[in-house]
């Protein structure tokens, strides 16, 4: 029941072969000259789950951007799997708060689009079978042809997921991926993510508001101060794995949220 | 006792509510017959005024004398007499006119759309010449393609054509943030991503731009037949106008907008057909954009 709470500059993950390495990273939008992000330094190990809270606006979407590689940063460096990301990369798995399934598209058809547009349409006929098998994973055997207009925002939500999942991305970026789900579909998407990162090995960077979604899926949780986004505090997350729905009326899982709860209104009042 | 009261409240507020969505006689008939009682409604009127000669015989012809011609026209139609003849040659106009606006609105759509040097060189002319009264180059075209059927199709595809370019760059744009995020993230280039986002996503804005442009080919038809003569419908319209034929003008005008229709209506299908995820219903605002 060691409970360490890590406020250096540099946190790191659990021990493993660092796969996202980010370097002072700092982030100004010219445009309207906001200074959304200041001095990031991050170290996600393989196979770790790492979740970052903070209020709206601190720049989390920005962080998550930038290590996509859909921005880049106004200063530091991005390094993954040793290499600077520079663009969109192959090894990343995003998604975002909305599905964004694409209504004229079956379900099976949303799941292979990243491979339709990487490999072809060929390739993406061939990889029916295992989106198919995805959708089953997560509980939508029998909607394979099914257009998303007919599917409720879980449903959707999970099949993004597999959309996610069929390029077999090691490392996953997810920008408040079930916050528009309520209670109890989140908590069991949780446990969904949960079961599917185990299985791939999957490092994992989830961007959330929730305290109890980011302290039962992580390893690590960093707290966000705003203007300019800092990362104020790193709690690690000493719980036994598999976690479980039941470990959420633990106190050792009460204490966690208290002590995340005080680091976030700390932030908000630096 | 105020607890009673409350609820006598409640229960009377409810009444409201069901009285608010109470469904009246007017609801409950089949949607021809209505149609069929306003159409009888708007007939009697104009009957009334016939007789009452509020307006002179020669401008407000009887609906009777109108009915009649509407039946000789249709017959002469029918029969594929020299009528049915004007109708072809206008209705070719419509065709050829609509579908180079359809094309050329398209790529100058893209263009302006999609391109910086389309959005930022191109789009301020555009807007400029579709601010102008389009149908008052109907002289021109004439001057320049002669009085055959080629000054009405350029007339037509000349007036059909903003709608569509419009239409297509609305659609370009209408992907939202995500969707482009998205496609960023997974590596698409700008023509997957054009082709498989932009334009899927952009289709009912596009559809938009072509009923309007539908409807706009027949005006720029007949106006450039006002204008530039020739043997179409437009031109019979003229002759029986100049005739004070009153009767003829309005059911050949009938016939005329038919044509309209038609066209409008076979773009309704392919969009019904085409767009399936989009359940939508044709309202007011799109019908008089
Ligand atoms: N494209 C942009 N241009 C200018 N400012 C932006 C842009 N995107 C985000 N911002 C600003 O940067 C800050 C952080 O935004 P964001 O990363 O979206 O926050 P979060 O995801 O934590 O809610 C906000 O103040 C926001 O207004
Ligand atoms: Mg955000």
């Amino acid at each position: 029941m060691t409970m360490e709470n890590t406020l250096s500059s540099l946190p790191v993950g659990l021990e493993g072969r660092p796969v996202f390495e980010l370097r002072g990273v700092s982030k100004t939008y010219k445009r309207r000259n906001v200074h959304a992000l200041e001095k990031i330094d991050l170290r996600l190990t393989e196979g770790s789950f790492w979740a970052v809270i903070g209020s709206s606006g601190c720049g989390k979407s920005t962080l998550l951007k930038i290590m996509t590689g859909l921005l880049s940063p106004s200063e530091g460096s991005v390094m993954l799997s040793g290499k600077p990301v520079t663009g969109p990369r192959r090894d990343i798995g995003m998604m975002f708060q909305q599905p964004t399934l694409f209504p004229w598209r079956t379900a099976v058809e949303n799941v292979v689009l990243p491979i339709e547009i990487r490999d072809g349409k060929k390739a993406a006929l061939e990889k029916h079978k295992d989106a198919k098998a995805l959708l089953d994973l997560v509980g939508l055997k029998g909607f394979e042809q099914v257009y998303p207009n007919e599917l409720s925002g879980g449903m959707a939500q999970r099949v993004a997921i597999c959309r996610m999942l069929i390029t077999e991305p090691a490392v996953l970026l997810l920008d408040e991926p079930f916050s528009a789900l309520d209670e109890l579909s989140r908590d069991f998407m949780d446990m969904e993510l949960q079961r599917i990162c185990k299985e791939r090995n999957a490092t994992t960077f989830l961007v959330t508001h929730s305290i109890p979604e980011a302290v039962i899926l992580s390893d690590m949780v960093s707290v966000m101060s705003p203007r300019p986004g800092r990362i104020a505090a790193t709690v690690t997350i000493d719980l036994p794995r598999p976690r479980t729905l039941e470990m959420m009326t633990e106190p050792r899982f009460a204490a966690y949220v208290k002590q995340i709860r005080e680091l976030l209104d700390k932030g908000a009042f630096l | 006792m105020t607890n009673k009261q409350t609820g006598a409240n409640e229960e009377a507020a409810c009444e409201t509510v069901w009285a608010a969505e109470k469904v009246s006689w007017i609801d409950r008939l089949p949607r021809a017959v209505t149609m069929f009682l306003v159409l009888l409604v708007f007939l009697s009127v104009w009957q009334i005024a016939f007789m009452l000669k509020v307006i002179s015989h020669i401008i407000l012809p009887s609906p009777f004398a109108t009915i009649e011609e509407i039946v000789t026209v249709g017959l002469n139609l029918l029969t594929g007499d020299y009528m049915l003849k004007a109708l072809w040659t206008t209705a070719q106009e419509v065709l050829i006119g609509f579908m180079i606006a359809v094309v050329l609105g398209f790529f100058l759509g893209l263009l302006v759309g999609e391109t910086d040097f389309g959005e930022r060189m191109v789009m301020p002319y555009l807007v400029a010449i579709n601010a102008m009264p389009k149908v008052a180059f109907a002289p021109l075209f004439v001057s320049w393609l002669g009085f055959g059927i080629a000054s009405k199709v350029a007339l037509a595809a000349f007036v059909a054509l903003f709608p569509v370019i419009v239409g297509t760059a609305a659609g370009i744009h209408a992907a939202d943030q995500n969707a482009r995020m998205l496609f960023r993230t997974i590596g698409a280039s700008r023509w997957q991503t054009l082709t498989m986002l932009k334009l899927p996503t952009g289709m009912p804005h596009f559809f938009t731009g072509l009923k309007n442009a539908a409807v706009l080919a027949v005006v720029g038809a007949v106006v450039g037949e006002f204008l530039g003569g020739g043997k179409g419908f437009g031109e019979l319209i003229r002759i029986a106008a100049s005739m004070i034929n009153t009767p003829r003008v309005f059911a050949l005008i009938i016939y005329l907008s038919l044509l309209g229709l038609g066209t409008f209506g076979v773009v309704l299908w392919l969009q019904r057909k085409l767009i399936f995820w989009h359940k939508e219903t044709i309202t007011t605002e799109e019908l008089f954009e």
